[in-house]
């Protein structure tokens, strides 16, 4: 199988990877950069626990091949934080109880940034369609929905 | 050790520099390549080990595919390439092709939909592909460039089967044309699916209807159904019914009735062949009745 070397920015720092052709975003983080923040969910595109920013907006990292991200700007959960002192998102999502298990809550964290990224003020309706790719099984949602709105009133 | 999620298969990734490079690779390694877009089926296909392919040609950033233009003369180009939330947020698709614009936003989330493409919904040709009943409306023609060339495939005669088109080996579909709009054009999809959001459809609604002077009625309203036969069905009876008589409760009954006799669904994990004809029915119903008003009786 071929290889790629590839050159991206992950949450600002330049990185360089020899890629197998079939590795996708998700198994690079994990598995070449130690980036295990991003959770492998269901591999299919459909749960969100693997989302990711590529270029500011948010994709399942699970449905994207590392060697289609080469040049491209990458944002985990671990780049949301600045030096330690978290987003607003993760200030809200811990002070509302959205996360129980946390196994969701980074792909939500990531999905709720780039909404706030492209629309500071979301309505709930806004909020919940820009969730609807991002289960949780734990919460039912509404803590989830009230730290979005919540962290829009902090930015 | 067991692993929950298989990654993917072995292949080799290429990234041909030209549409003439990528087609004569594909026609060369016919059967074992496939083009590569978004790759949100893709994927799903080869983790569940249905597709094999030992290559997949990526088509992103060759000639125009990356392209989305709408020109007032023309009409509307989508290349093969443009991410599904890059059409419906653009402001002429949701001006003059409403029912795409609304189709698109159906689409699984707003993740998947930065990835998939409304090519890439046409070509996997799936009976449930919520966007094709709108391009096939909307009068859509494909651009494919081949080991020959550049030809046209209309979409209208460009399903065969399930998962099955007119595309030939080396063909690459560069782009998707809409024409111009009809003057007073609206359209809207009605999707139902297990839950509210993000699943695939049980059945799924495109309606258009615009005011058209040649039609008895005055109005031209045209419906699609997707998941309910082999390939996406356009039902022609309901066209016919709602020119031919004036449009009424009556009529709009008359015509999802036909829509209903049209499809010939099967049971599956997602709903039985009886429910859906019934849905398929109802929604039609719905649906027309909620464009005829919009149209402004």
């Amino acid at each position: 199988m071929a290889y790629h070397k590839i050159t991206l920015t992950i949450n600002g720092e330049p990185e360089q990877v020899d890629v197998p052709s079939n590795m996708t975003l998700l198994k690079m983080l994990r598995e070449r950069l130690g980036k295990t923040g991003t959770k492998n969910g269901c591999a299919a595109g459909e749960c969100g626990a693997c989302t990711v920013m590529v270029n500011g907006e948010p994709v399942n990292s699970c449905m994207i091949l590392a060697v289609e991200c080469d040049g491209s700007e990458i944002v985990t959960v671990e780049g949301l934080s600045d030096h330690g002192s978290l987003a607003p998102i993760q200030e809200a999502i811990m002070e509302s109880g959205g996360v129980q298990c946390g196994f969701c809550t980074p792909g939500i964290l990531i999905a709720s940034q780039a909404l706030l990224n492209r629309n500071p003020n979301p309505s709930e309706a806004e909020i919940r369609e820009a969730l609807v790719g991002n289960l949780c099984r734990c919460t039912g949602y509404v803590r989830i929905i009230e730290a979005v709105q919540a962290a829009a009133q902090m930015v | 050790m067991l692993e929950a999620h298989p990654g993917l298969p072995e292949f080799d990734y290429i990234k041909p520099k030209t549409l003439a490079e990528a087609s004569r690779f594909l026609a060369d390694h016919a059967g074992e390549a496939r083009p590569l877009s978004g790759g949100t089926d893709i994927f799903v296909r080869m983790r569940d080990g249905v597709w094999k392919d030992k290559y997949l040609v990526d088509i992103k950033g060759l000639d125009g595919t990356d392209e989305i233009v709408y020109d007032p003369s023309k009409g509307l180009t989508i290349g093969a390439a443009v991410a599904m939330n890059r059409v419906s947020a653009h402001p002429d698709v949701k001006k003059h092709y409403a029912a795409l614009a609304d189709a698109v936003d159906k689409v699984a989330s707003y993740q998947l939909r930065n990835r998939a493409t409304i090519v890439g919904n046409i070509c996997n040709a799936s009976p449930a592909g919520d966007t094709i009943g709108a391009c096939l409306l909307l009068g859509g023609a494909l651009d494919v460039h081949g080991v020959d060339g550049a030809r046209t495939e209309p979409l209208a005669s460009f399903f065969e089967g399930p998962g099955s088109t007119a595309l030939k080996p080396g063909d690459v579909v560069t782009s998707l044309r809409l024409p111009l709009p009809p003057k007073g054009l609206v359209g809207r999809y009605y999707k139902l699916g297990r839950n509210k959001s993000s699943d695939l459809s049980i059945i799924g609604v495109t309606v258009v209807g615009f005011p058209d002077k040649r039609a008895a009625s005055g109005y031209r309203i045209k419906l699609a159904l997707a998941s309910v036969a082999p390939t996406p069905l356009v039902v022609a009876q309901v066209e016919e019914i709602l020119a031919a008589k004036p449009v009424t409760e009556q009529t709009i009954a008359e015509a999802a009735q036909a829509a209903m006799d049209a499809c010939t669904p099967i049971d599956d994990v997602r709903a039985s062949a009886r429910y859906r004809k019934m849905m398929a029915r109802n929604l039609s119903q719905k649906a027309l009745t909620e464009i005829w008003n919009q149209l402004g009786r």
